[in-house]
């Protein structure tokens, strides 16, 4: 399968690629697709088609195989989103310790409702299931970053340090 | 009495040199040196250490499961997809003190026979893929891992694996599909993942917090793990707090103190908040049957409710509930049952893989009729309808997530039916902000 695109890693990402693919057996290396994708993520904000496409390249599988794995999982983001994603916890111990008024506020402050993204293309909200965090909560990702012991002013300091 | 966590805030103690000051990687030298893979397994059998992830299976037996053909790789795999809500001690345990899981994973992969192992670790917990793969190389450079391990001839290759965000990968064998790249359907067993596992080869799964107390048992003795706890339930266990107490956080405690005693006691979680009282607790995770405060603190019988699987467990699912992974959400007064249960519905609805029909339906009717009690529109037979779907889910799915979405619904109208059914009777009142139901009498009531 040859990529149709012009997506490819800069040098040292594809030198990773190699590593992780080195990690299990000859023949296995669909193994290094999730792996794989984080890092497209990383480097492209989303899994577009064209992404996609390109890491089944990668890894000599087809495309479907991308795809259905893509839409299973529900880190990868398979729209557009904004600069910062804020990935808020909404599961039963982050509501118990007040999470649903500060998500409230979130979006409030930010005027727009979960899988959104702010005009200026700054910030997107998206809600997620529980993010192992519980005794932390209310907690939200941000990348790799976790926040935790979210309160309205804890929002509004975030907001305004990652929106200038 | 800490195994797991004793040295877990002294600084620095991500490192290996601080690590090993502590005590750290002898259990790889005993064992490597000085013990047969068969004697590492036979302390781990005696030690009745039982599975940390939430089944309580024991680990010496799933381990003597394991198939060994000849010129057939084995694997270990550790299950770091920590998912069910209520459930943070692996991250609290990899974050702070990495190489606890390491050492654990070296002694474990040599019982098995095992030269490559993975930790799978679910993928929102990419900081701590990275702290791990930090101490992984450390230890790679003390010559812990890689060829013949301190010239014992023992080859182990070590590495993490990011999930993506699916809490059905928890389950052992969904976990070996999204280790193979595939979506995390989870198998029909048999074949076990013992005789047929990752890439079709003998494979163990095991917690984190499991592999990670082998080491202390190879260094102690089984004998001596066996000591601590009570009955059937040795050891110590990792037990994360979450809700509503004064000290929420990841406590280890031996395994038989009192429920009591741990919720409120200053060594534990100190109490339920200031001014407020304890009205139910979920104790093993968010599957795990709910308890109202006087069953959770008393079995039916009169006794002391205490920290073991048997104790958790007992009176079946009618009064009693399980010690599952140690997800120790507490509730005051304040909490609203049937908001908080439609969160768990909601949960598993989102998690369910899809495979088969009963969960992927059910799961989304039982989110559906208790959003519409929640929000007002309850009608009178929805309460029977739910627990008769939660009935129609349960035992009837390929994987135990359909257990687990079914058994919190139906303890949570089993405990606290008045309360569902003051929300379809008053929808005025249930939806104002901020209501409560307060069951005249009871212990938690005003």
């Amino acid at each position: 399968m040859e990529a149709k695109t012009q997506v490819a890693f800069p040098a040292e990402t594809l030198e990773l690629v190699k590593r992780i693919i080195a990690r299990y057996p000859e023949g296995k290396q669909k193994s290094a697709l999730l792996p794989i994708l984080h890092l497209a993520q990383a480097e492209w904000r989303w899994c577009s088609p064209e992404v996609m496409d390109y890491v089944a390249s990668l890894l000599n599988i087809q495309p479907v195989e991308v795809y259905e794995v893509a839409t299973f999982y529900t880190m990868f983001h398979l729209e557009p989103v904004g600069e910062h994603v804020i990935e808020y916890c909404r599961t039963g111990p982050c509501c118990l310790m007040g999470g649903v008024e500060v998500y409230d506020h979130l979006k409030k402050r930010l005027g727009i409702e979960t899988g959104e993204t702010t005009a200026d293309g700054k910030f997107t909200i998206k809600e997620v299931e529980c993010l192992a965090a519980c005794g932390w909560g209310p907690v939200f990702q941000i990348r790799e970053k976790y926040y935790m012991h979210l309160t309205k002013e804890k929002v509004d300091q975030i907001i305004d340090e990652l929106g200038k | 009495m800490k195994i797991l966590t004793e040295h877990i805030d002294v600084p620095n103690i991500e490192t290996i040199d601080v690590f090993m000051k502590h005590g750290g990687y002898q259990a790889v030298t005993k064992a490597l040196k000085n013990m047969s893979p068969d004697e590492v397994t036979e302390e781990v059998k005696k030690s009745g250490l039982r599975g940390r992830g939430g089944a309580g299976f024991p680990v010496g037996m799933k381990w003597s499961f394991l198939a060994k053909p000849e010129g057939v790789p084995r694997y270990l795999v550790c299950n770091a997809d920590e998912s069910e809500p209520g459930t943070f001690k692996d991250h609290y345990l990899m974050a702070k003190s990495p190489h606890t899981l390491i050492e654990g994973m070296i002694v474990s992969s040599f019982a098995l026979g095992a030269n490559t192992s993975y930790i799978y670790v679910r993928g929102e917990l990419m900081y701590v893929i990275h702290i791990l793969e930090k101490a992984i190389q450390e230890a790679y450079d003390k010559g812990f891992l890689g060829k013949n391990i301190l010239g014992s001839g023992y080859d182990l290759d070590l590495y993490v694996q990011p999930g993506g965000g699916a809490y059905i990968c928890g389950e052992e064998t969904a976990l070996l599909e999204s280790l193979e790249g595939k979506r995390g359907n989870p198998r029909n067993k048999p074949p076990f993942p013992a005789v047929k596992g990752l890439w079709q080869c003998p494979t163990v799964v095991n917690n984190v917090e499991s592999i990670s107390a082998t080491s202390w048992i190879v260094n102690n003795g089984g004998d001596a793990y066996a000591a601590i706890g009570e009955g059937r339930s040795t050891g110590t266990k990792l037990i994360s707090v979450s809700g509503h107490v004064k000290k929420p956080g990841v406590y280890e405690i031996p395994l038989g103190i009192t429920v009591e005693d741990f919720i409120f006691s200053e060594e534990w979680c100190g109490g339920i908040r200031d001014g407020h009282k304890l009205k139910a607790v979920i104790a093993g995770g968010s599957s795990v049957p709910i308890l109202p405060a006087e069953l959770i603190l008393t079995t039916a019988n009169g006794e002391k409710r205490r920290m073991t699987y048997e104790s958790l467990s007992d009176g079946g699912f009618a009064t009693g509930t399980m010690l599952g992974s140690g997800g120790f959400i507490v509730m005051d007064e304040t909490t609203c049952i049937v908001h908080n249960t439609l969160t768990f519905a909601s949960f598993y609805h989102h998690e369910s893989c899809g495979q088969c029909s009963p969960c992927r339906e059910g799961t989304g009717w039982m989110d559906k009729v208790l959003h519409r009690i929640e929000s007002g529109e309850g009608r009178k037979e929805d309460v029977d309808l739910l627990v008769d779907v939660a009935k129609k889910i349960e035992g009837n799915t390929i994987c135990p997530l359909g257990d687990a979405a079914s058994w919190p619904v139906a303890a949570a109208i089993r405990h606290f039916r008045d309360e569902f059914e003051w929300h379809i009777e008053h929808p005025e009142l249930a939806t104002k902000p901020g209501a409560v139901y307060m069951r005249p009498g009871a212990s938690w009531s005003n």
